[in-house]
């Protein structure tokens, strides 16, 4: 029996494609995957993404743990300020990627992946052992709502009572969401997987998601708002070069592996996985995450091979056609030392090798 | 006449030559399409097998022929522009003209009231 989110009405309503993703029934597409997207990349979209897991962390040691379970340091983070980091086992290899949210000195929400959230508050209720911490999985108490595009700030603006343009990239505030006689409160925050400027919405008012849904998208027709789906949602994300954990990442492949030093504070106290991927770094890793874009017309998916001078030297990761960029684009591991930026490689496509050049991730970036 | 495969083509028959491209139903289902791979004119198709692929955002499928033959004429247009078998899948979203090897092949195919039934049963 698939989980379905409050929202699993409307998505019926609107007319979405459901689909099984990660045990949940979730709509793929509505309209079309590349209306969805060039609706995010010129004016706004409407997501719903309930079914990412939300980690509840409160206590005197909660920010010890936090920082002790992921690669990134939030020793320095202020309230109301997120950061994205990767969670590692001790080998290195990644339990998951997430999202710190810090409500309080002794209070994070930690953003996990749908599909991994049971794993993730078992690692954590482990690791937690001994410690002075609350650790509540309350993914099933919040809606997540992503209104994601240049337009959604001025949307927004006219629904909710905090100012959105103080919100910095990466911060949140505690607001309200209202209009039509509807309301709730959560936490907005200036974040999202589509590399559009945009917001994420949490709400616990979970009886009132059908209500905010509408809201928003009756206040967004003047904006020429659509209601986005997992399709356009995956399209944007690999157009903006953000990893999707199962394709990109996973427990065999490690931060400096995925290209993402930038999240892997070696400098850090002890952290899971510190030993491993500090060694790795100063010995350089066997395999890096390469961006790539097709020269000969072809779809790069999932497993495809890729060739450099007739060797196997890689497999792609995530592929897909890019609908702003209107180019075929892949991501995928391939061998350290063997390329460089501009170097042209192959990728098998139904047994033909067909012309791809390494370029730098990511493909899309807002100005 | 018009015939359909269970394999969601179409097959338009004019003086012995089947003109072939993938339905209504079938765009829809597909969703984006973003790539198309046709044989050349001169290729033998045989009904039932695969002639081409065709690919939307989310998946690869490939194309079968509805009857067999040799290929007379490509539609190049929707090589360049894939989104064309989304806009127009019956009309200007044709694939490829067949001279068709045997017509006889035609009536194992359904008629479009056929069609039509079979997939509202899916």
């Amino acid at each position: 029996m698939l989980k379905e989110t409050p929202l699993i009405e409307v998505h019926k309503r609107y007319g979405g494609k459901i689909v099984d993703f990660a045990g949940w029934a979730m709509p793929i597409q509505y309209s079309s995957i590349i209306e969805e997207h060039m609706a995010v990349r010129e004016r706004v979209g409407l997501f719903d993404v309930s079914h990412m897991g939300e980690i509840d962390v409160t206590g005197r040691d909660a920010a010890k743990l936090v920082n002790m379970l992921i690669t990134n340091d939030i020793s320095k983070m202020k309230v109301k300020q997120a950061k994205y980091s990767p969670m590692c086992y001790e080998n290195g290899g990644i339990v998951d990627d997430l999202l710190v949210y810090k409500l309080a000195d002794d209070h994070y929400l930690l953003v996990v992946n749908a599909g991994n959230t049971d794993k993730d508050y078992n690692w954590i209720l482990d690791r937690a052992k001994g410690m002075d911490v609350t650790v509540k999985n309350e993914s099933p108490n919040y809606i997540q709502l992503a209104i994601q595009g240049p337009k959604s700030e001025e949307l927004l603006s006219k629904l909710m009572d905090v100012d959105l343009s103080a919100i910095k990239y990466y911060h949140f505030d505690l607001g309200k969401l209202s209009g039509d006689g509807v309301f709730a409160e959560g936490i907005i925050s200036r974040t999202g997987y589509t590399g559009s400027d945009g917001f994420e919405f949490y709400t616990k008012e979970v009886d009132k998601a059908e209500a905010v849904w509408d809201l928003i998208m009756s206040a967004g027709k003047e904006y020429g708002i659509e209601p986005c789906a997992l399709g356009a949602r995956d399209t944007l994300r690999l157009e903006a070069g953000m990893l999707l954990y199962g394709h990109d990442i996973d427990e065999n492949h490690t931060p400096v592996q995925a290209d993402i030093l930038w999240t892997v504070k070696l400098n850090k106290d002890n952290f899971i996985g510190k030993d491993a991927l500090k060694k790795e770094v100063e010995n350089g890793p066997a395999i890096k995450l390469y961006g790539m874009e097709m020269l000969d017309k072809g779809v790069p998916r999932q497993h495809y091979e890729i060739y450099k001078d007739g060797e196997k030297v890689g497999d792609i990761t995530s592929g897909t056609f890019a609908p702003y960029l209107k180019k075929y684009i892949a991501m995928g591991y391939i061998k350290s030392g063997v390329v460089d930026l501009g170097d042209e490689v192959q990728i098998k496509i139904r047994n033909k090798f067909l012309k791809a050049r390494i370029v730098e991730k990511p493909f899309y970036k807002r100005r | 006449m018009k015939k359909y495969a269970k394999t969601h083509e179409w097959v338009e028959v004019e003086d012995g030559k089947g003109r072939i491209g993938i339905t209504d139903f079938a765009q829809k289902e597909l969703g984006d399409v973003v790539f198309v791979e046709l044989p050349e004119i001169g290729d033998e198709v045989k009904k039932g097998e695969s002639f081409g692929t065709i690919e939307s955002v989310k998946a690869a499928s490939d194309l079968y022929a509805p009857v067999s033959g040799e290929v007379v004429e490509v539609n190049n247009a929707v090589v360049d522009k894939p989104q064309i078998v989304n806009e127009d899948p019956e009309g200007k979203g044709w694939m490829i003209v067949v001279e068709m090897s045997d017509p006889s092949e035609l009536d194992d195919l359904m008629t479009e009231e056929e069609y039509k039934e079979s997939i509202e049963e899916e």
